[in-house]
């Protein structure tokens, strides 16, 4: 039986030592009634034919498109040394680094990831991760509703409509007030956010750039709510971060972001990174675990996790989340990427994607009857363009053709069913953007 | 070892694009650009591969050395998993895709995958509907609390407490709380719930309850059926903690057993590695009367075979993932499950237990076994009987350090003093165990004849016992602090 070492010998040999006539015995604590009444599972294959198998799952998806897609997830280039050295079994095959004396490795990357996050936004603490971006949106409002005891949370329209659903979802049985600001043309609409915030509000809850892609300076935002006593919270594309003004520059409390972009796949949705990072007064709300440099008897210095009491396996019920586990694996892989590009490669590449990204807004809008959505609003690597017809339709049509040519923004947003969110990055190459441009001239 | 930012050298290249035409200032105005650069380091891909690979070899892992973390199941992962996460036909695909109408035909093969794995997970805890989204079990926990809430309000019930037994994982009662409700704690008696206890706290208010069967001690409920007609008796649902399903699988099923709601640790019973702390992936299953309330998306299969996902759920809880879940995860636990099959996952099972109860037996004459009985797939140890000499169950985990072993769980759970929680997994060999149990032995009669052998543990380690109450009052989390 495979990964099963022991031979009809060693079971009897280990039954002698218990003391128990069969290995049977051993379940007899589980009555008759309790038996399963089916277990109707397939005979187990070898391995070649799993991995046949697989192959042949794995060709039924089609993924050789030119992809226009990005609405918070990007496909760049992942270094291959990252998978290479994040694949090392003793980080691969390691838990959670209860014992530290034996988890030096893990922990001193999960410090360095720390580090290296919160140089990209500009605040000095951050925790080991979470599961992704949204569950960290969560985590930081609900770190704003503690640190506050207040219970209104006022959100821009222009965060992302998928962590925006999430966070309904997440607080809907926790008597909270979800207040949503309208966007004004994929821009964030600043005037009414300040005007929302008041003396009962927890947090006020931005995105950069937001989920139409364009940029924004926050700072007179959060300034009003440092002074109504109110969390700023925003959501960054960490790539952008080695360019755009950063969460700390413009005052905010908490920042985090989707860590995909940062040497992890695709993977149709997981796993990804929630990355979180704060100022010194919201740290001891942060969730999950964290790391610290220390020293050991002989003065040679090590470290460990800290500030264990937030956590669930010591407060229980009254820890900060319930959150156990961190991404360790997508973290290291993300600190291996920032390291293998370095601050010059990640600029680098966010510059690239910026500059298709222009290119590509000049190629479409140049096309009749197609329309920035944002009119003159600066934008980064993504941006909105409103279409003559359904955005559906030229999905459709150019899909057919090899190439997706982006994301429906009418899927969540009533209102802009022609819009169409167009991402690049720095794989997409220029003569891609001109086919791509041919192609919708064509359609339309 | 210094860290990886005190080794940047300016000028230094890595695997750098080439440089764009334009920069940053040529495309945006200049109040939107960062002031000062991040800092990140400049590193060679050679300055990258030697830190990492240095620190890698600072860890101990289940691949180099036997890991018995109770409630962990660090049992071996075969490879051929990896390599089915890694194939680029499934890396490759953008999240969205299958939103896009039309192009969902661009990932019937993921699609597929996930709806497959669903019937699987189904037929093996005997429930009516699996989701895949909840990213790690504390997360399938809060999703399942979550629906718990979501059936109560939908029936007009006004329900405001969760029970959860005082042997349980501390995610549990947190999960609970994040999720609304008011957590009533319950003693267990001789190691498992007792129906006298719980007829003590359960009234009307009580939402559900949080159960971990064989619990955290590896011991099976055996008052199982009748704990599950109480809670019926006042329209509470029975939660199932799916954290130590490596011991009963094919044994028993939680649908079967009564169980409304059960989340799954696929890392743990399905061959995903640990990975220091995740990712892994939290599915959690439903009985019928549940089956409304589930997170949307859901993959469904048309009548031509095509494959689907139906957002049109109205009374669902909504999203608690992106997309779809730990993907990666799904796939490994798949490709395990199917090259495993009906007789090896129970085989896993089988063996699992018989391992956990050889070395209770090796042990019990060494170390208190609170409740020395049959066990499941762990067992509790304690090392009070080890206090007279003044070693407390820290030592010895950490004299296992030095020996090549990583530690038990220690003290977890909370109602066995100076607990050692071992979980030898099915993967281990006779030959391992019994080194293992040799050893222990071994240092336990070491420390009875000079303790200090085991209170100045670990020696043979990068860094002996760490100063935590300086780290916690530092607070030196980043490089920079």
């Amino acid at each position: 039986m495979p990964y099963v070492p022991h031979t009809p010998e060693d079971i009897r040999r280990m039954l002698d030592v218990i003391g128990a006539p069969s290995v049977a015995s051993l379940f007899d604590e589980i009555s008759p009634a309790m038996r399963p009444k089916s277990f109707d599972l397939p005979e187990g294959k070898s391995e070649m034919d799993v991995l046949a198998h697989m192959e042949a799952l794995a060709k039924k998806n089609v993924c050789g498109q030119v992809s226009f897609l990005g609405a918070g997830f990007y496909d760049h280039h992942i270094p291959a040394a990252v998978d290479a050295l994040s694949m090392r079994s003793e980080f691969y095959t390691a838990y959670t680094p209860y014992q530290p004396e034996a988890s030096q490795g893990t922990l001193q990357a999960i410090f360095e990831y720390q580090t290296a996050v919160t140089r990209l936004t500009g605040l000095p603490y951050a925790n080991a991760s979470v599961y992704d971006g949204g569950t960290a949106l969560f985590e930081a409002a609900m770190m704003a509703v503690r640190h506050t005891g207040r219970r209104k949370l006022v959100v821009c329209e222009a965060v992302s409509p998928i962590y925006r659903v999430m966070l309904g979802s997440y607080t809907s049985n926790l008597h909270l007030e979800l207040v949503t600001i309208a966007h004004k043309n994929g821009v964030c609409d600043l005037a009414a956010l300040t005007k929302a915030i008041d003396g009962d509000t927890a947090a006020v809850i931005v995105q950069n750039p937001n989920f139409f892609g364009t940029i924004a300076d926050f700072s007179a935002l959060f300034d009003t709510a440092r002074a109504a006593g109110v969390v700023s919270v925003i959501s960054v594309y960490p790539v952008l971060q080695s360019v755009l003004k950063s969460p700390g520059e413009m005052g905010a409390d908490v920042a985090v972001a989707e860590g995909q972009s940062l040497g992890l796949p695709l993977s149709f949705g997981g796993p990804y990174l929630g990355i979180m990072t704060c100022n010194k007064a919201l740290v001891r709300q942060m969730p999950g675990r964290m790391v610290g440099r220390t020293v050991d008897g002989e003065g040679r210095t090590g470290y460990v996790l800290t500030l264990q009491a937030r956590e669930q396996h010591i407060r229980r019920q009254k820890a900060t989340s319930n959150i156990c586990s961190n991404q360790a694996l997508c973290a290291l892989r993300a600190l291996m990427h920032l390291c293998l590009l370095g601050q010059e490669g990640l600029t680098r590449t966010a510059e690239t994607c910026m500059e298709r990204a222009h290119y590509a807004s000049e190629r479409l809008t140049a096309i009749d009857g197609v329309a920035m959505l944002s009119g003159s609003a600066p934008f980064g690597n993504e941006f909105a363009i409103t279409l003559p017809v359904n955005a559906y339709q030229v999905i459709d049509k150019l899909t057919a053709r090899g190439y997706v040519p982006g994301f429906p923004l009418g899927r969540y947003y009533a209102g802009l069913e022609n819009a169409l969110l167009v991402a690049c990055t720095e794989k997409t190459s220029m003569e891609q953007i001109g086919i791509f441009a041919e192609m919708l001239r064509g359609t339309l | 070892m210094n860290t990886v930012f005190k080794k940047s050298t300016t000028g230094r290249e890595g695997v750098w694009p080439a440089k764009p035409e334009k920069t940053a200032a040529d495309l945006l105005p200049k109040e939107l650009l960062r002031g000062k650069s991040a800092g990140l380091p400049s590193l060679s891909e050679l300055d990258v591969a030697r830190h990492f690979t240095g620190l890698s070899k600072l860890n101990y892992g289940v691949d180099g050395n036997f890991y018995p973390l109770g409630s962990c199941t660090m049992k071996y992962n075969p490879k051929f998993a990896e390599t089915v996460a890694a194939m680029p036909g499934f890396t490759r695909l953008h999240p969205v895709l299958p939103q896009l109408k039309g192009a969902g035909r661009l990932c019937q093969g993921a699609l597929e995958v996930m709806y497959e794995t669903e019937q699987l997970l189904c037929e093996l805890c005997g429930m009516k509907a699996f989701t895949l989204h909840p990213m790690a079990g504390a997360h399938g926990e809060l999703t399942g609390v979550m629906i718990i809430a979501a059936y109560h309000k939908d029936k007009g019930n006004k329900k405001t407490k969760i029970i959860v037994p005082d042997s349980a994982h501390g995610t549990n009662p947190a999960s609970a709380h994040i999720a609304g409700f008011e957590v009533v704690n319950l003693p267990s008696k001789d190691g498992i719930v007792d129906p006298d206890e719980l007829a003590k706290v359960l009234d009307d208010d009580v939402a559900g309850m949080m159960m971990t069967c064989p619990n955290t001690l590896g011991l099976f409920e055996k008052n199982l059926p009748k704990i599950v007609e109480m809670l019926r008796s006042v329209d509470a649902l029975l939660y199932y903690d799916g954290a130590n399903l490596n011991a009963i699988m094919g044994k028993m099923r939680v649908g079967d057993a009564g169980f409304d709601v059960v989340h799954l640790n696929l890392h743990k019973t399905f061959a995903t590695p640990h990975g220091g702390g995740g990712p892994g992936a939290g599915p959690v299953g439903v009985s019928e009367r549940l089956v409304p309330y589930l997170p949307i998306s859901r993959v469904e299969k048309l009548e031509d075979g095509q494959f689907y996902l139906n957002y049109d759920f109205p009374k669902s809880i909504g999203y608690v993932a992106p997309f779809y879940g730990n993907f990666g995860v799904v796939l490994k636990a798949y490709a395990y499950i199917l090259r495993l099959g009906k007789a090896g996952l129970i085989r896993a099972t089988e063996n699992a237990v018989l391992a956990a109860n050889y070395l209770r037996k090796r042990l019990d004459k060494v170390l208190e076994v609170p409740f020395d009985r049959v066990c499941m797939h762990e067992f509790v140890a304690s090392a009070c009987n080890m206090s007279e000499c003044h070693v407390r169950a820290l030592d010895i985990a950490k004299a296992l350090l030095d020996k090549g072993y990583h530690a038990p769980t220690i003290y977890f759970p909370l109602i066995v003093k100076e607990a050692l929680m071992f979980e030898p997994t099915e993967t281990e060999s006779l030959d391992t165990l019994d080194q293992f149990a040799d050893d222990l032995i071994a240092i336990l009669a070491e420390a009875k004849k000079d303790p200090a052998f085991v209170t100045g543990a670990p020696r043979t380690l990068p860094v002996s016992r760490l100063d935590e109450t300086r780290a916690a009052r530092n607070m030196e989390l980043t490089d920079d602090l």
